[in-house]
């Protein structure tokens, strides 16, 4: 059972609505200033502790989540942000979390994107990376017991996938056939270790199979590919036939958070993987079809600069997190 | 009304909950068909179905973490380890997602997982365990040990409408040794010590087995003329510190007493409580009783020299009335 490579061609653009597409861009340009910006406020001293950088995985997550509906369940990773901003998080929740604020999702008790918000569907990670596969798989469990046509979707990376609770979940996920979709991002490194040094596998979807599954890989840098697997998983998942793991090709374009400098990855690889950039060969792809051009782009550019400056100002008038509230709300009344 | 055992307790209490409650499944490893490895749920499946009544595959993490993921959706699993020691393997589940959850972001994570622990059955090193000192230092977890037939019933029945993660300590040594007549609805409050018995000259303050094996030992001195005062925490966490306090306050001696290994155990906790919070009313050395610092042992001369027994408990009660 060979898992099925997509990569999708220029002439499928024809088939989609211009505004569909416009919005795909748009979004993967939200992610890329948020994160920025979060860089920026990291070396202006202005935000402290970890920042994960979603650079060069924003068609990814943008691609995936774009195939979901907004009653439908994700668990994002640390790399995920497009898909909590493609998922309807205002970017002031990410960053008055990233900035400890009183009145950020998790009012300073924990940081960077890790937080959820039922009221938009998103479950909050853990560190302990894997743990959102059972966990995930527990969402799609809740749609089975209660007839809901509803789907759960999550991210894992090539080092998180050796973590038990990926097998234990996928297993778990194909025994109940849970509306369930898994997308592995092999993005090359798990902070410094390459993936030789995970698997003796030729690739991760071949995983699949030891839990009766399908598997599909794809091009992660191709958003609309992205897109059109995600949404046959999706379809599967809603049609009552099961989860499938994705396995998405990409490139980490930074360290493992901001301290992290990536100097063992080779010169060559981020030069090569530059040229593939998820935002600039949509946006060229979008020209060559006419849909997007110079006014078009100005005009988005702008709006997403705007939304950014207002939602920089709004988090950063948030007041500091409250040490009187420090120990409330550990038990639910 | 007939009498029935701990175990039909527990039983009674989560058929009342999956009657009362559609939200209520039961979830773990042969729990369906065979009606779990104990017979806890037997019957269950037949009368609520799949997946209800949902046998797992062998995987602890995932059941815990399935029953996580359907708790924040609003369901309100009851998770099944089938022996207390196995939770090892689901332990990330349960200290760092389900207890962290709602500090962190708000969501309430209404889950019980329901541990058959301890000895008495020469279970060994991996099926006889009394796990819930790992729990009890989590914040975030709350830790229950029910040690008599209406606490079975009644805790089972508060852990499930309890909107936080429940870790419900049902001890295998009660299972069928313990019976009691239950009138009306039964339900008990979490966070609430119970005064087992009234008493003067000393407490006794334990939780699990080891009550029932103090309330024995506790009714043989009474006929010496010591009277002793047991305290059934009831619950680890919240512990209700106030009960312990107010019996020393009134007894001035204490006797702390569990099954589980004495280093770091929950009985260190409840010493300490007492040394800082009612130093000045104690008139001997607070005691206390654990079972042997090694892994729980399987032959019958070696688990009945690791755990406390009933002449041990006497012992410790007679030297502290005697300080």
């Amino acid at each position: 059972m060979e898992a099925e490579f997509r990569a999708s061609s220029q002439a499928d653009l024809a088939r989609y609505d211009a505004e569909f597409l416009l919005g795909l861009y748009r979004d993967m340009l939200r992610t890329r200033a948020l994160d920025t910006r979060i860089e920026a406020l990291y070396k202006q001293g202005k935000l402290v502790a970890g920042c994960y950088s979603s650079r060069g995985q924003e068609g990814l997550s943008i691609g995936s989540t774009a195939a979901l509906r907004k009653d439908d369940v994700i668990g994002p990773m640390i790399r995920n942000l497009g898909s909590m901003l493609r998922h309807g998080i205002p970017m002031t929740m990410v960053l008055r979390n990233y900035l400890g604020r009183a009145t950020g999702p998790t009012k300073g008790r924990d940081g960077s994107s890790h937080f959820g918000s039922l009221e938009h569907n998103v479950i909050a990670p853990i560190s302990m990376l894997a743990s959102l596969i059972p966990v995930m798989s527990g969402v799609a469990l809740s749609f089975l017991m209660r007839k809901e046509d509803r789907v759960a979707l999550t991210w894992i990376g090539d080092g998180g996938s050796n973590v038990g609770d990926f097998h234990e979940g996928l297993n778990f996920a194909g025994v109940l056939k849970l509306p369930f979709v898994l997308i592995l991002e092999n993005n090359q490194y798990a902070y410094s270790t390459p993936i030789e040094y995970q698997t003796a596998a030729k690739d991760f979807a071949c995983r699949a199979q030891g839990y009766g599954i399908p598997a599909m890989k794809v091009e992660g840098n191709d958003t609309l590919a992205v897109y059109e697997v995600t949404k046959e998983a999706v379809e599967r998942a809603r049609g009552g036939a099961g989860p499938t793991l994705i396995e998405a090709n990409t490139m980490r374009m930074r360290g493992h958070a901001i301290h992290d400098d990536a100097k063992y990855v080779p010169k060559e690889m981020f030069e090569e993987w530059e040229k593939r950039d998820p935002i600039a060969t949509f946006a060229e792809r979008l020209r060559k079809a006419k849909i997007l051009d110079d006014r078009t782009a100005k005009r988005i550019d702008d709006e997403v600069k705007a939304e950014l400056e207002a939602q920089t100002d709004d988090a950063m008038a948030q007041p500091p997190a409250d040490p009187a509230h420090e120990i409330d709300e550990v038990y639910a009344p | 009304m007939s009498e029935i055992t701990y175990l039909e307790a527990i039983r009674e209490g989560l058929l009342e909950e999956l009657h009362r409650d559609p939200d209520v499944f039961c979830l773990g490893e042969d729990i369906g068909t065979y009606g779990g490895a104990f017979r806890v749920t037997q019957g269950f499946l037949k009368e609520f179905g799949r997946p209800r009544i949902l046998d797992t595959p062998l995987s602890e993490s995932a059941i815990l973490g399935a029953a996580v993921g359907a708790a924040i959706m609003g369901l309100r699993p009851v998770a099944e380890m089938q022996f207390a020691d196995f939770v090892a393997n689901g332990f990330n589940m349960l200290v760092n997602f389900a207890a962290k959850a709602h500090y962190r972001w708000g969501a309430k994570v209404p889950m019980v997982v329901r541990l058959p622990s301890g000895g008495g059955t020469r279970g060994g090193p991996f099926h006889a365990t009394n796990p819930e000192a790992w729990f009890a230092r989590v914040p975030g977890l709350k830790v229950v040990c029910p040690a008599t037939v209406r606490d079975a019933k009644g805790l089972i029945k508060a852990a499930i409408r309890d909107d936080n993660p429940v870790l419900y300590f049902e001890h295998k040594f009660l299972y069928r040794r313990l019976k009691d007549t239950l009138e009306g609805e039964v339900l008990e409050p979490i966070g609430k010590a119970r005064v087992a018995r009234e008493g003067s000259r000393v407490s006794y303050v334990s939780y699990g087995s080891m009550v029932y094996h103090g309330m024995n030992v506790a009714e043989e001195l009474a006929k010496d003329g010591v009277d002793v005062e047991v305290i059934d925490l009831r619950t680890l966490v919240p512990f209700d510190e106030e009960t312990v306090l107010e019996s020393v306050r009134k007894t001035n001696r204490v006797v702390i007493c569990h099954e589980d290994t004495k280093m770091g155990g929950f009985g260190g906790e409840v010493a300490a409580r007492i040394a800082e919070k009612a130093f000045e009313h104690l008139d001997a050395p607070i005691r206390r009783l654990g079972a042997k610092d090694t892994p729980v042992p399987h032959a019958q001369e070696l688990e009945d020299a690791f755990a406390p027994q009933p002449k041990d408990i006497k012992a410790a009660i007679l030297e502290t009335v005697a300080y």
